[in-house]
């Protein structure tokens, strides 16, 4: 749901999940500065204390991570292990692309000096190319995050994911959309840049696409190459078996990072902005709309690893440029500034967050008058 | 230093060829083979270089200025070799910052061959983190099993002779303090590859140092100058500055002989008055970093387009803008790294942070930053 600042001419909206959204809207310019100074505070202690332990941590996950790989590969050549060595490779890419990709394209370790974990030289094991990624997701989302009309993120140009979204009888498919855009979320994620959505409406034209198209096939053929010919090849008469278990590992990886990204947005409670709102925003008013766009998942540490530490969506959206490993220390101190300023924080357990996530999915296939609380 | 055997191991010859293959590659896509390759062995690569110190030597026990040392280094098969007077691209994984710093230093030993060991030294400098941390460590004892990150050898300051210049022309060598090393490194490459005073070659070595105990390289200059090979080596200490009227005196025609210069800049300075008008004279000199706290002052230059202007204070992605450049950018406020730059020196403030660094060839976030004095930055 939108939020308005200043003039509430519409009633205020009433949360299903009964968080009073409404409350929210209360803080003064000189409260939203004090806010902002208080956040930034944690940010600028947070960066003069990095140093060798996540250092070591990176690596110890890189480490990690390429363990899993290398096991996955091999263990193809033991047929009566095909499932552990799904499961292996699948660790691997979900570890490459969440605590590993996503987190070091954002610059999270860039203070480190080291080339291999650089955000300008990086790139995942996946079909988007980093390059082209970093553009939507760094610049697009996290800038102008949960702004409709500009962010993109908002149902990636398919789905309709807020109220706020003029309804279409297109949107009757949204769950079928949604299920889809799981299964493909890699290929989904790499056509994000193409915003398909604007050429069909007219607002872009296919020339623009034109820069976007050669990085883009060389890094679907590489990925193709490795994981559809060259390693079932290896593994000469199992080749089918080897190809059906890395489309299985991507399958789960796609289903892995859809599920955890929209719990990071989409829940209920989550707010929308208008461009309106967000005019000349201050730092706190950017840090406000963080923080009221965004939501945690709770859960243990393994939770957090796999998830590349987005389950602390709130922490990462206020600071996307640390290192993720320090969210979960961040977000006790985040938590008790927002309880202070009378801010919601959303949080929830994941399989809170799903239900809650697939509910909008399926509301918002339908026109706003049905579903008017 | 004497050449040493071809790496032996499992990253030369077959294997070598293997590990740089097209399929490898495709296999370890989009990583690359040198990121699996690291975590087994650190000296096994297939395109990066790296390093480990096998040996080290403290130049100037003796010396109460700052210390010198001599790092021996054995680095991946993957090194093309040097040719003398180049220099070479070193990353430290500093302990204290976790950070890893990439300072240039030029080769010390004769020219090398692929994968064959070579030399670096280097003087410990006070504003230089790599310097004081590398020959810190060999004062205090250790150093050596240090692994190293570095480029190849770069840099066209290097033994060629004029296409007009016959080999058996004159050579001279203009050096001070630690740029002695480039031209050390030419020297012992004419002598190794049989130089002597047979060639009818005349070679003059002019080095200026602080101080006798400064000196470095002082007993094998000795064992040069001693040996029958018409290499002349001159060395001046502590206030014996350079002159223009003692160059003549050494070498009468010295605006016609192939010069090699590398020093500190105020002889830079002097040497290349000297030379003015001359193509003969090849110079070469690190700067260390400048630091001017707290003035708004200074020019800020793009090195990539060639535009200098005034600083007017505000953020270099701003003041780039100004002069009509386009530098990629992003949120424009510090958190997409759509922006980041090479800043190849000078000192810069970090807006958010309030944070100055004075590091050379930096990488930094120019929406968010803004210079303090003389900047360059490569765009």
């Amino acid at each position: 749901m939108s939020i308005a600042y200043e003039n509430e001419t519409l009633p205020p909206p009433v949360d299903p999940a009964g968080i009073d959204v409404d409350a929210l809207k209360k803080l003064t310019a000189e409260q939203l500065d004090a806010f902002g100074a208080e956040t930034d505070a944690i940010r600028q202690r947070v960066i003069a204390d990095l140093g060798q332990v996540d250092r070591d941590y990176i690596h110890k996950v890189v480490k990690i991570q390429r363990g899993f790989e290398i096991a996955g590969r091999a263990l193809f050549y033991v047929p009566p292990a095909w499932p552990l060595a799904v499961g292996a490779l699948s660790v691997s890419k979900i570890l490459d692309n969440m605590e590993i990709g996503h987190n070091v394209m954002h610059g999270q370790y860039d203070w480190m000096g080291e080339p291999g974990l650089s955000s300008r030289k990086f790139d995942w094991d996946n079909v988007c190319p980093g390059e082209q990624w970093k553009y939507s997701h760094n610049y697009i989302h996290h800038t102008f995050t949960n702004i409709l009309g500009k962010d993109r993120d908002i149902g990636y140009g398919i789905l309709r994911m807020d109220e706020e979204q003029k309804w279409h009888p297109y949107y009757l498919g949204n769950p079928v959309y949604a299920l889809l855009l799981m299964v493909f979320f890699e290929w989904g994620v790499a056509m994000h840049d193409l915003e398909v959505e604007n050429i069909v409406s007219g607002k872009r034209s296919l020339d623009e696409n034109k820069a976007i198209y050669p990085g883009l096939m060389k890094k679907i053929r590489k990925q193709a190459l490795k994981d559809y010919v060259l390693f079932p090849a290896l593994t000469g008469p199992l080749f089918p078996l080897t190809l059906a278990g890395n489309a299985t590992a991507n399958l789960i990886r796609n289903i892995w990072a859809f599920n955890i990204i929209f719990c990071g947005h989409f829940p209920a409670g989550v707010a929308t902005f208008t461009e309106e709102e967000c005019e000349n925003e201050s730092r706190g008013h950017w840090y406000h709309r963080q923080i009221l766009g965004s939501a945690n998942i709770t859960g243990g540490k393994l939770l957090h690893l796999m998830s590349g530490n987005l389950s602390h969506q709130i922490e990462h959206h206020l600071f996307p440029d640390l290192p993720a490993r320090r969210y979960p220390e961040i977000a006790t101190e985040v938590r008790e500034i927002c309880e202070r300023y009378g801010i919601a924080y959303n949080s929830g357990p994941l399989h809170k967050q799903l239900a809650s996530v697939a509910a909008k999915i399926c509301r918002m296939a339908l026109p706003p008058k049905r579903t008017a609380d | 230093m004497s050449p040493t055997a071809p790496l032996a191991g499992p990253t030369s010859g077959v294997v070598a060829r293997m590990l740089r293959s097209r399929v490898l590659a495709a296999l370890a896509s989009p990583h690359g083979v040198d990121r699996y390759l690291e975590l087994v062995n650190p000296m096994w690569a297939a395109e990066e270089v790296r390093a480990r110190v096998v040996a080290v030597h403290h130049e100037n026990p003796l010396s109460d200025a700052a210390p010198v040392a001599t790092l021996t280094l054995q680095p991946t098969s993957t090194w093309r070799g040097h040719r003398a007077g180049q220099y070479v691209q070193v990353g430290v994984d500093l302990p204290d910052s976790a950070k890893r710093m990439t300072r240039i230093f030029s080769i010390s030993s004769a020219a090398s061959a692929p994968g064959e060991q070579f030399t670096l030294t280097i003087r410990a400098h006070d504003e230089g983190q790599v310097s004081k941390h590398l020959v810190g460590e060999v004062v205090a004892g250790r150093g050596v099993g240090t692994m190293l990150h570095l480029s190849q050898a770069e840099g066209e300051f290097v033994l060629d002779e004029s296409p007009a210049t016959p080999t058996i022309s004159h050579l001279l060598f203009i050096t001070g303090g630690s740029g002695i090393t480039p031209a050390m490194s030419m020297v012992r490459t004419l002598l190794r590859d049989g130089y002597s005073g047979k060639a009818g070659r005349k070679v003059t070595f002019l080095h200026y140092a602080r101080s006798p105990e400064d000196q470095i390289f002082a007993d094998e200059l000795a064992a040069i100058s001693a040996a029958d090979n018409d290499v002349t080596v001159h060395l001046r200490h502590g206030h014996h500055v350079f002159s223009e009227l003692e160059l003549r005196r050494l070498v009468p025609d010295y605006r016609d002989t192939d010069t090699w210069a590398c020093g500190p800049a105020g002889l830079m300075e002097l040497i290349n008055t000297s030379y003015a008008g001359t193509t003969r004279l090849r110079t070469e000199f690190f700067k260390a970093p400048r630091v001017e706290a707290g003035s708004a002052e200074g020019d800020v230059t793009f090195g990539r387009s060639g535009q200098e202007a005034p600083n007017s204070g505000v953020t270099l992605l701003e003041q780039a803008e100004a002069l009509g450049l386009k530098p990629e950018f992003g949120c424009r406020m510090g958190i997409c790294f759509s922006c980041t730059s090479r800043k190849s020196e000078g000192t810069v403030r970090n807006v958010r942070t309030g944070a100055e660094s004075s590091l050379p060839d930096e990488d930094i976030q120019i929406c968010v930053t803004t210079p303090v004095g003389d900047v360059a930055v490569d765009l």
